[in-house]
Parts: structure tokens; sequence; C-alpha cells
């Protein structure tokens, strides 16, 4: 039996512990006619015969084979960058892997002294004083921050984010389902179309009263926007500042903490560049900062150091009356787990690259952002829609249709970009295209000649 | 020791990350960033030394026993890592065409498809990345349902007293008040106070079946029945799936939506703490709520449903599909097990169960709930060892620990004092429930006999008892140069 270690002797030495016949007599305070395997029809008729594991292992790889390996140009929240190999050996060790969210402290002290390297290496490197342990994802990480702005903002006491058009429009999303019912609104910000940034200018007129103003770094386009000036307009209207980051771009630019006079607030944003797969989109995790004083509106797990019966060092989760199985329906959120396993896989891998190979690998992915942006203008039929600094995506326009390009570079196993015709129809035939360290000069040139194929045909 | 206090200034891994700054005069200096952020500068073997030990002082299903009450912290299979992590399956990007999706779209079809055969639920949407994110979508979609009768003044969720915190919490995020009902003396749902408790302003209750008491509710119907009297609907916390699977649908219960952990019943890994998945299922008429993006099958083709497909969806709740890699754990599970093997997880946790729970009782621990059978978890309540051993449900967790076996569930449910929620999966041997069992025997004569053994434990880990009021009062989150 799979995964059921009982002999038959196991199974009648119990039994006749227990003092019943069967084990299906345990089941005897189930009303008979609930019992859906005592039932006319055959119980989980959908649910296939068991295989072994070598079968699976057969179906899996077929499956797998199907999907292939394509050369890939699509970033747009998910980016493909080297993981060193000795992270997920670590990471997949059965004491991190097999482990459960450390409520016995003293029998997770691996996971706990690991969380606090995190929560140091994330603080500092989005220039904020503290960070949780993770939440979902970068976009649940987001409606997370704007329900921690609405909940810290005590002066606005507004129920008004503003969010501008250039946050990933799965990120706006995920914030509008999880906190409309709490009747918060997300009011759109439009955004300059030379620059595909936020125009200061077009804040003066703003009318007030906002809780937060969410400034997305780079952004959606891969643009940088003037987070400098924005910052300062927040602080200046009364909202906080929440910043949606790409942790690797904050191994070259500028943290969230140095932006304005004061800073940002609140951090969130996307933790999968820094050691996690691509894998379909999940699981990653969400990144969580903050400044100080906000530290007891953060949501989520968050681990502190102590000192045990001895005057010892020890860790443990600390500030746990924000959290739901204390504060029921007064906690903070009703967020249970971090995503523990990915943030191990991060911290694992934060260690090896060190401040100087995080660095390097933002800059080399720019560098060749830029190399593939100059290959593709120079193609007859696109051109580079905005004029502004980018990190390692940027929008192009095509003549055709951006669905019969990518399927076309498809067809040559290249995944071209992330069309933008749906989320913005403004930009006509736009695509968000992204290079990481991972392409070298022959894959780019190979994208570029391809794509000049198709648009010349 | 820290891994930034075995930082020496210098120190890299050169093969990890291009060994050349990369030119970035495009981007305005003032743009860049002047101070390097608190990383450590140490070489790939001491890093994997140091992680390695770390790993080492953990306790973990792969080295103890972890009967952690309401987690079901069974055994992991080793081939739903190596399949989920092959390479064209960890390449892929969550925006991949279709024509290169087909292999990983077929797998995620064919689970939502066994899950609703699993429930007994009408449709399944994978894309909750947790339990609580899928309780959040199920109270997301009550909403929309009753909102779309034009029914919005129902405004109160019910909740039992035995529930989890995570049901009251996402009410509150789903705009709703509370409304708590208390248990009865056999751990069933108060049938008396629900009926006072239901009327015009019910949007629905949250129930857990068998519920967080460790006992099944047999009066499901009934409370069913009372519930959409009202006009409320009933969301199922599939928290408890294992002790059921195969043997009770939630949907035969009369449940309208339902989520699933299937980082317990489908033995996706925990992590440490995540990360889970919390796919939801629904009854007929909630179908057009349900969260997105879904998989949906037309002809030999595979492909996404969005915004455009399911115009009254609750929405989006990740950036992508949500947890994809769990998922994909969860159906290597699932095929391995198959359909007898599934029958077989709810049939060998409640023997594991009812064996611990007879065996205790023997021993002279008292029962929360004497007269009923066992699920797949049990409570024993320690007041009596409290009382007259001054040894808590905290001094035996503790010094578990010592004797190698991870502590039951502490202190929850909050309505019985000094317990222990015990739930032995079904991977575990008989042997090792002896094991535990004995080890909890000789701790209740080490009260009788020293208690300061007890009281004082654990003293075979890497740390004893840590001082929580400190680490609360005198915050310290993160590791700062100066105070090296």
């Amino acid at each position: 039996m799979p995964f059921v270690p009982h002999t038959e002797e196991d199974i009648r030495v119990m039994l006749e512990a227990i003092g019943v016949d069967s084990i299906n007599d345990l089941f005897d305070e189930i009303p008979k006619n609930l019992r859906h395997d005592l039932g006319d029809e055959k119980p989980l008729a959908n649910v296939p015969e068991g295989l072994p594991e070598s079968d699976v292992a057969r179906l899996m790889h077929k499956r797998a084979n199907t999907d292939g390996a394509p050369l890939c140009f699509i970033g747009a929240g998910a980016y493909e960058h080297h993981i060193p190999a000795a992270v997920w050996e670590i990471t997949t060790r059965g004491e991190f892997y097999s482990a459960y969210t450390p409520y016995q402290a003293e029998a997770s002290q691996g996971t706990l002294q690991l969380l606090y390297e995190f929560q140091t290496m994330m603080a500092s490197l989005t220039g904020m004083d503290v960070s949780n342990g993770s939440l979902y994802d970068g976009a649940s990480s987001l409606a997370e921050a704007v329900l921690m702005a609405v909940r810290a903002n005590r002066k606005s006491k507004s129920k008004r984010i503003l969010v501008p058009r250039t946050t990933h429009p799965h990120y706006r999303k995920t914030a509008n389902t999880i906190v409309k019912n709490q009747g918060i609104t997300l009011e759109e910000l439009d955004y300059d179309r030379e620059g595909g940034h936020i125009d200061p200018a077009s804040l003066t007129d703003e009318p007030g009263d906002f809780a937060a103003l969410v400034i997305p770094y780079p952004n959606f386009f891969g643009v940088l926007e003037d987070v400098d000036v924005l910052t300062d307009w927040a602080h200046q209207h009364g909202a906080l500042v929440i910043a949606v980051v790409n942790p690797l771009a904050l191994g070259l630019l500028k943290s969230p903490g140095q932006w304005g006079e004061k800073g940002a607030d609140i951090v969130c944003g996307e933790g999968q560049p820094l050691g996690v797969p691509m894998a379909s989109g999940g699981p990653y995790y969400g990144i969580m900062c903050c400044k100080q004083a906000l530290v007891r509106q953060m949501p989520g797990r968050i681990v502190g150091r102590t000192v045990d019966l001895d005057g010892k060092p020890g860790y443990t989760l600390t500030l746990q009356a924000r959290e739901q199985h204390i504060r029921r329906s007064k906690a903070t959120s009703n967020i249970c787990t971090n995503q523990g396993l990915m943030v191990t896989a991060s911290t694992i891998h934060m260690a090896l690259l060190g401040a100087q190979g995080l660095k390097h690998a933002a800059a080399q992915s720019h560098a060749n952002k830029q190399t593939l942006l100059e290959k593709l203008s120079a193609i007859d039929g696109v051109k580079n829609t905005f004029n502004r600094p980018s990190f390692h995506e940027a929008v192009i326009q095509v003549e055709l249709p951006t669905k019969d390009v990518l399927d076309a570079l498809a067809e040559n196993n290249i995944l071209g970009g992330y069309s933008l015709s749906e989320d913005y129809p403004e930009l006509g035939n736009a695509l968000l295209v992204c290079a990481t360290e991972t392409k070298n000069e022959a894959d780019l040139e190979l994208y570029a000649e391809e794509l000049q194929r198709i648009l010349t045909v | 020791m820290l891994i930034f206090e075995q930082s020496r200034t210098g120190r890299r891994n050169p093969v990890q990350a291009p060994s050349e700054l990369a030119d970035t005069s495009a981007i305005p200096s003032h743009y860049m960033r002047e101070d390097a952020p608190t990383f450590p500068e140490a070489s790939e073997m001491q890093v994997v030394r140091h992680y390695t030990k770390l790993s080492q002082l953990n306790f973990s299903i792969d080295t103890q026993f972890y009967p952690l009450g309401s987690c079901t912290m069974k055994y992991n299979p080793r081939a739903c890592n190596t399949l989920a992590s092959l390479p064209s399956f960890l390449g892929r990007h969550p925006f991949a065409p279709e024509s290169h999706s087909q292999g990983f779209l077929a797998c995620m079809h064919d689970l939502q498809e066994m899950l609703k055969d699993v429930t007994g639920m009408k449709e399944v949407s994978l894309t909750p990345a947790a339990g609580a994110q899928g309780e959040f979508a199920g109270v997301a979609m009550i909403r929309a349902y009753h909102d779309a009768n034009n029914d919005s003044g129902r405004s109160e969720i019910i909740v039992p007293d035995a529930a989890h915190g995570t049901n009251p919490a996402t009410a509150v995020m789903c705009g709703y008040k509370v409304r708590e009902i208390p248990t009865d003396v056999n751990g069933d749902v108060d049938l008396e106070a629900l009926k006072a408790a239901v009327g015009p302003q019910t949007a629905g209750i949250m129930l857990t079946n068998p519920s967080t008491l460790g006992v099944f509710e047999p009066e499901i119907k009934t409370i069913a029945g009372i519930v959409h009297e009202a006009g409320g609907l009933l969301y199922y916390d599939g928290a408890n799936l294992n002790a059921i699977l195969g043997k009770v649908r939630p949907g035969d219960m009369g449940f309208d939506v339902i989520h699933m952990n299937l980082h317990k019943t489908f033995s996706t890994p925990h992590g440490g703490g995540g990360p889970g998945a919390g796919p939801v299922g629904v009854s007929e008429r909630l179908i057009p709520f349900l969260p997105i993006p879904m998989v949906t099958k037309e002809e030999d083709n595979y492909r996404w449903l969005t915004e455009a497909d399911c115009p009254q969806s609750i929405g989006r709740l990740s950036g992508f599909m949500g947890n994809a890699g769990v998922l994909m754990r969860a159906y290597i599970y699932a095929r391995l097990l198959g359909r007898e093997g599934m029958h077989r997880v709810a049939e060998f946790a409640t023997l594991n169960a009812n064996y611990m729970l007879v065996k205790m009782r023997d021993a002279g621990f008292e029962l929360a709930y004497p007269n009923r059978r066992a699920t797949h978890e049990f409570i024993v309540t320690l007041k009596k060892e409290a009382k007259e051993l001054d040894a808590n449900a905290m001094d035996f967790a503790k010094r578990l620990l010592d004797y190698g076996y991870h502590a039951p569930t502490t202190y929850f449910p909050l309505l019985v004092p000094e317990c222990l929620l015990i739930e032995p999966t079904e991977s575990e041997t008989q042997e090792e429930l002896d094991g535990f069992i004995d080890a909890m025997i000789a701790i209740k004569k080490e009260a009788k006999d020293s208690i300061e053994v007890v009281k004082g434990a654990p003293h075979n880990l890497p740390v004893r008892r840590l001082d929580d009021v400190k680490a609360a009062r005198e915050l310290d989150l993160t590791w700062k140069p100066s105070a090296a």
C-alpha cells in the first residue's frame, strides 16, 4: 500500500487493541447515508488507479518534454536567473523540506535562525528597518501592504490608495480582489506616454486624502520612476509610500529607504528573482519590509532573537499577538504560513552571491536588455516605445498584431515577450521584452534575426 | 554563529555571478545604489556548511515522528519533488504560450478533475496559494453570490468557537461580522444555539468536519438544512480532509464551498512554514464566482480561463496561477496513490489515531471526548497532570522533544484546557506510535519523581526554553554589524 507501512499482523493487533473487528467500524459515527464508499456508485470513479513510481516518472517526463525548453524573453514579473546548484540541494534537505512552522522553537532553530538571517538581508537590501518572514507572492504582498497602510496611516484615515497604471496589472487586480470587501478603493493613476513613467507634474492637481501612494520599481514597463519626487510628494500630502520592488534590481539601484527626504514606508514585491525558479508562476514569495514604527501593523510571521534559560542566544517567532491564531477576528491578516521553503532558497542564494554578485547579475541583466533593445530597435517596423531609462525590461512596438508575432516566434522556440495589447490597448501592438544575465550574445542575436525575418515576410 | 559573523571582506564566489560589472551608463547616477546591503561575504563551501548545519537543528518528518494535530505531517514522497522539479517544469515561464504548456496544463486539469471527485464538488479552482487564501476565496464567493442576488444585507458569518483562528480572521477580511456559536459537551455544534443565531443577516457558516476537536459532526445534514433555510451558505474548511478521503465527501454533506490544504492531505512539503496550496471547490450555484485562472480542456487542447471567460469571478489572488509547483507535487502524489490508495489514507490515519487514543486512555491519560471515536486525530487533556503534578501541556510538549518526538499541537483548540491535539497520520508504524506513548508515560513518571526535569525541558536540544517575553519587548529582528 502506498506510504502506509501496516502489515496484516499490525492491523490485526491494532484492531484488537481498539476492540473493533474492522477498520470500517472506526467510521461508525458517520451517518451511513453520507458514506461515499458505501453508496451505489463506484467511489472516486474519476480518480485513476495508482501507478508505481517508475510509471509516474515516465508520464511526467513525457509531459515535461511536451513543454520543451524554449528561449525565454518574457519577464512581466517572473524572471529567469542563474540559481547556484547548492541552493536547492540544501533547500530540499529533509530537515528544511519536511519541517513545519517553527511552533516549537527549540526544535526549529535551523529554520528560525535562517529566517532571522533572511530578515537581515532583506531589510538591508530594501533599506528598511525590519522584514517579515515572507508572504505568498508579489501580488498578494501588495494587497497586504495596502491593508497595512490603511491601518497605519492614522492621520489620513483615508481608505483610498493611489495605484499607478505602471504597476503590474495582475498585482492591481489581486490587490483589488483582496481589499475591496473592506471598503478600500484603488484609484488609478495614468502614465506619461513618452516616458512610460508617472509624470510627477500630473500629481500636483490630485485631490488629497490618500492613505498611500504605490510606486513600482522598476515599473511594469521596466522603466525607472522618479522615486525621489514621488516619495516627497506623497509625504507632503499625508500619504505613506508603498514601494513594489524587484529585489534583484536593488543590488544595483538605490533602495526605497533612500528615496526622497524620508524614504518609502513599506516595501513589498516579488522575491522570485532571488533563487526561485520560474516554475509556472509559483511557489514564489512576497517581500514585506517596513520602517520600525510600523512593525506592529505588519502581517505574517516575524522571527526575533532572544535568549534561553541559560542566557544563550536563540530565535523564536515573535509579535504573535498580531496573528490570527491569537487574535482571531482582530488579526492583522488571516495569513498563517509564510513561504518558508522559498525563503530558505532565497537566503542561501543571497549568501552565495553576496552583495557584489547580486550587483553584477543586476548590471549584466540591464546591459543585456540594452543590447537587445538596440538590436531590436534597428529592425524596420520596430520602435522603442519609451524614452526613459529602464532596468532589464523594455517596451517595443511592432507593425503586426502581437499575437501573430509571438506565435511565429514560438514556432521557432523563442518566447518573444509579453503582449501588452489587452492591458494597455492605447500602446497598440506593444510587447514587453526582457533579457537577464542568463542570455548571451548569440541568444540576443537569434531573437533579433527571427523577429526581423517575421516582420519582413 | 550567524552567516554574517563568518564574513570576510573580499571573499567571493566568482562562478555564481558575472565576474565583471557590466556597463550601466544608461542609468543616471542618482538612481544608483551607494551603500552595499548587509550580505555575507563567504565561500561556497562556508555557505553550504553553514546552512547544512542549520538544517540539522530542525525536527522534521524525515527525521522525527511529528504528530502535530491539525497539520497532517505525513511522509512527503521524494518522487513528488524529483518529478515536479524536471527542468522543463522549473523553467516554464508562467506566461508561456499554450503551444509550450500542454504538458503542464494537462497535469493541472487532471488534478482539478480528481479534486472534484474527492470532494464531491461541481468545479474546482486551483489558484489559492494556501489554506488561508482558499478560505478567503470561499467567503469572498459567498459574498459575491449574495451580492449577485441583490441580497447584500447579509452581514454575518457564523463560526463555531472551536474553529481555527483563520476562520474568523477571514470573515473579517471579507467585510463580515463574526458570530460565534458554542460547542456542546460531545464536541458537536450546539444546534439550539445555531437555530437562534441564523436569520436574514446570515451570509453563511464556516465549519470543519471532522472538527478541530477531532470528532465527526454527525448532524451535519441538519446543520446544512438550518443554514440553507435561513438563506446562508455553508463553507467547509478542508483542514481535516485526511480523515475522510474517499469515505465522505463535503459536497454530499451539503457544503457549498470548500478549500483543501494540499500540503496536508496531498502530502506536499510543509517547508518550514509554507508554501501550501489551497484549491477551492464549489457547488453548482457558486461556479461563476470561482477565482481565476482555471484550466479548461477544449477537444485536445488545454487553455486558461481568465477574466474574459469568467466575468463574475471574484478575481485573481496572485500574480500568476498560484503555487504551481505545490500543485504538481500533489498531482504526482495522487497518481502514486490512485483510487485505492486514497481510501487507505483515511482508513489508516483513523486506525493509527484510534490505536493511540485507546493506548493513551489505558495508560491513564484523560481524553477530552472519551465517548467518541478518534477521527484522524484526538485530544488529550492534561489538566489533572497540571493540577496534581504541576506538569502542564507545555511541559509535556517540551520534554517530548528531549525524547526525540515533535510535540503535538498544544493549547489548541482553545476550549479544551491543557490540551494536546495528536495526529499520527497514516504513514507512521505501530512501533513509532508505541514509542511515543511510552515517552508520554515516562514523562508522567518523571513529573511525579523529579518535576524539575520536566519543567526545565528541553535539555538535549540546541537551546533550552526561550524567553518569548524578551523577544517581543526588546525587538531584535535583524543583525547589525555594530552588534558584532
